[in-house]
């Protein structure tokens, strides 16, 4: 086949390439594609930034810089830092026993992991309502020992963990199934333990798809809104996460607040996109077919 | 369970050098028990406590089933729409070459990373009778944010990925060569494309659509803002389950999303018998 060597192609008006449409079908196909994204993708993501800057960068600093706001910014990042350190070392554990052996169940096992990627977000928060509320049996216990999780922090974080339970293992369950455990077994015949290995051998493996998969569950746990507004309360200042204060602002007509703080959790998406981008460019982490 | 060869004996693991699976499996095991399991059973379990009676009740009442309709047509609807310009979408960013490429497949993630509310607010914005795309359909006669169309909209946004990067990575694998060689055989691209193309892609096209479809049915963050809300014509189920919790109404709230929670597994199911006939018919999934 030697002899079919197809770089040097001469380019002639001639030549057809018989496995691509013609030009006039491209470019009908080429422009429908990108005027539905523009539609779609690229003016939602323009006309946040447009309307929160719309009454100048004065009334956006202020909307910024308010007490309220900066709590669910406060709020949002304390969610964030303890449910993302929680999904990580459970990723890792997960992936771990599901990459690295074989057992039964183990399809099972995964189908369960995505559960909460096929549960609403709405009933991701009910659950919890259902579980600590004031009719169950573990809220008026939990509340005789003063701990409140309804309408406070342990709840919104419960809530945000479970939305965001599968990114991490989902992440790197593919990625460890493709490297094997070669680099492990030779490790451990050489002597290290279980943990030099996995510190030594293992994680540098996984370092940026485990990167990515923290990335997507941090955006997810950042801009959580359905699970979250169920059992948050709604109070002012207290338990007001920023897509909440988005909320709020924008059904109290607020609307260039409301714009100036989506610009925020807006900035942490594209941020987000950035990251992932150069990942997958530069370290070929990620597996596209992944469902967020 | 017991499928094993019986020569090897019933084992239900096979042995490994490698340390950490007692440790590893039995921390993932716990954490998806206290996390996910308890909290679901405990809402399945509540919803039975209800009594047949009152959940037939719930379950048949009027607004509770137009708010099922709205959310399964409306995800239906999007889904649809997904399937079409999410092929497309694919297509052009695997086989062509632009200036802007790499920019618009990074795009195509957006709708995975920009918070719900967020969208919900920019679509309403831009497709209210006076936003930038609203305005073009208003002469027309044509509304589109606060009512049902609305909310296809919005779910057309947090649907796309799913239909773009199911079906992205099976296009990649289409060796030309099988298209040249029906180019040869006298094909024109026309039917190239639907009658060899095409057919490969059914079952990554049928998982995408399923995805964003499920994701459609329970979507609301991006869904409240621009759909009205009106009781029986523009209220999604999730919203309902909220208005019932709101009242203090929690067997209203359970039981609704005990149904959804039902049909959403069952979906899930589907997608599986999907992705293992998949894996069986063209070798993946």
């Amino acid at each position: 086949m030697a002899t079919l060597d197809r770089s040097p192609q001469p380019r002639s008006r001639r030549f057809i390439d018989a496995a691509s449409e013609p030009l006039p079908a491209k470019l009908a196909l080429l422009t429908l594609a990108i005027l539905f994204l523009a539609f779609f993708l690229v003016l939602p993501l323009v006309v946040v930034f447009f309307e929160a800057f719309r009454k100048g960068f004065e009334e956006f600093w202020l909307a910024i810089n308010e007490p309220d706001a900066l709590s669910a910014i406060r709020l949002t990042l304390l969610v964030a830092a303890i449910s993302v350190p929680l999904n990580l070392v459970f990723g890792v554990a997960a992936a771990w026993a599901i990459a690295k052996f074989e057992f039964k169940g183990k399809a099972f096992l995964i189908t369960l992991i995505d559960l909460p990627f096929s549960v609403s977000p709405v009933i991701s928060g009910l659950v919890f309502v259902v579980l600590f509320g004031s009719g169950s049996l573990l809220g008026p216990w939990l509340k005789s020992y003063g701990i409140e999780v309804l309408f406070a922090v342990p709840g919104i974080v419960l809530a945000t963990v479970f939305v965001t339970f599968p990114f991490v293992a989902r992440e790197l369950i593919p990625l460890m199934e493709d490297q094997g455990s070669g680099d492990e077994e030779a490790a451990l015949s050489l002597g290290a333990s279980g943990w030099q290995t996995f510190w030594y051998v293992t994680l540098p493996n996984i370092k940026w798809g485990l990167l990515y998969g923290v990335l997507l569950c941090n955006a997810r746990a950042m801009g959580e809104f359905g699970a979250v507004s169920v059992v948050s309360g709604h109070i002012r200042g207290v338990t007001n996460t920023m897509p909440l204060h988005v909320e709020i602002l924008y059904n109290e007509y607020n609307m260039s607040a409301a714009f100036a703080v989506a610009t925020l959790l807006a900035s942490l998406a594209l941020v987000t996109l950035v990251f992932k981008t150069v990942l997958e460019l530069r370290f070929g982490a990620g597996n596209a077919g992944g469902r967020h | 369970m017991t499928t094993s060869t019986p020569a090897a004996g019933w084992k239900w693991r096979q042995t490994s050098v490698i340390p950490g699976f007692g440790l590893t499996l039995g921390y993932t095991l716990t954490y998806l028990i206290l996390i996910i399991l308890i909290p679901l059973a405990g809402l399945v379990w509540n919803t039975a406590g209800l009594g047949l009676d009152q959940f037939v009740a719930i379950a048949t009442d009027e607004r509770t089933l137009k708010a099922l309709r709205v959310s399964f047509g409306t995800a239906f609807a999007a889904a649809v729409v997904n399937v079409v310009f999410g092929v497309i979408v694919a297509w052009v960013l695997v086989r062509y070459n632009f200036p802007g490429r790499r920019l618009i497949d990074a795009m195509v993630d957006l709708p995975f990373a920009l918070p719900t509310a967020v969208a919900g607010i920019a679509l309403t914005a831009l497709y209210a009778q006076k936003g930038w795309v609203g305005a073009l359909f208003a002469p027309l006669g044509i509304k589109i944010a606060f009512t049902p169309l609305g909310i296809v909209i919005a779910l057309i946004f947090i649907g796309l990925p799913f239909v773009v990067r199911t079906v992205q990575p099976v296009m990649e694998e289409i060796d030309k060569q099988v298209e040249e060689v029906a180019a040869t055989l006298g094909a024109s691209r026309f039917q190239t494309i639907t009658r060899v193309i095409l057919p490969g892609l059914v079952p990554a096209i049928l998982t995408g659509f399923a995805l964003a479809f499920a994701r459609g049915v329970g979507e609301y963050g991006s869904v409240i803002f621009i759909a009205g809300n009106i009781p029986y014509v523009s209220e999604i189920a999730p919203l309902l389950i909220v208005i019932r919790l709101e009242e203090f109404n929690y067997a209203g709230a359970q039981a609704i999303a005990t149904i959804m929670l039902v049909i959403s597994f069952a979906m899930l199911f589907v997608i599986n018998l999907i992705q293992a006939w998949s894996r069986k018919r063209y070798g993946y999934a």
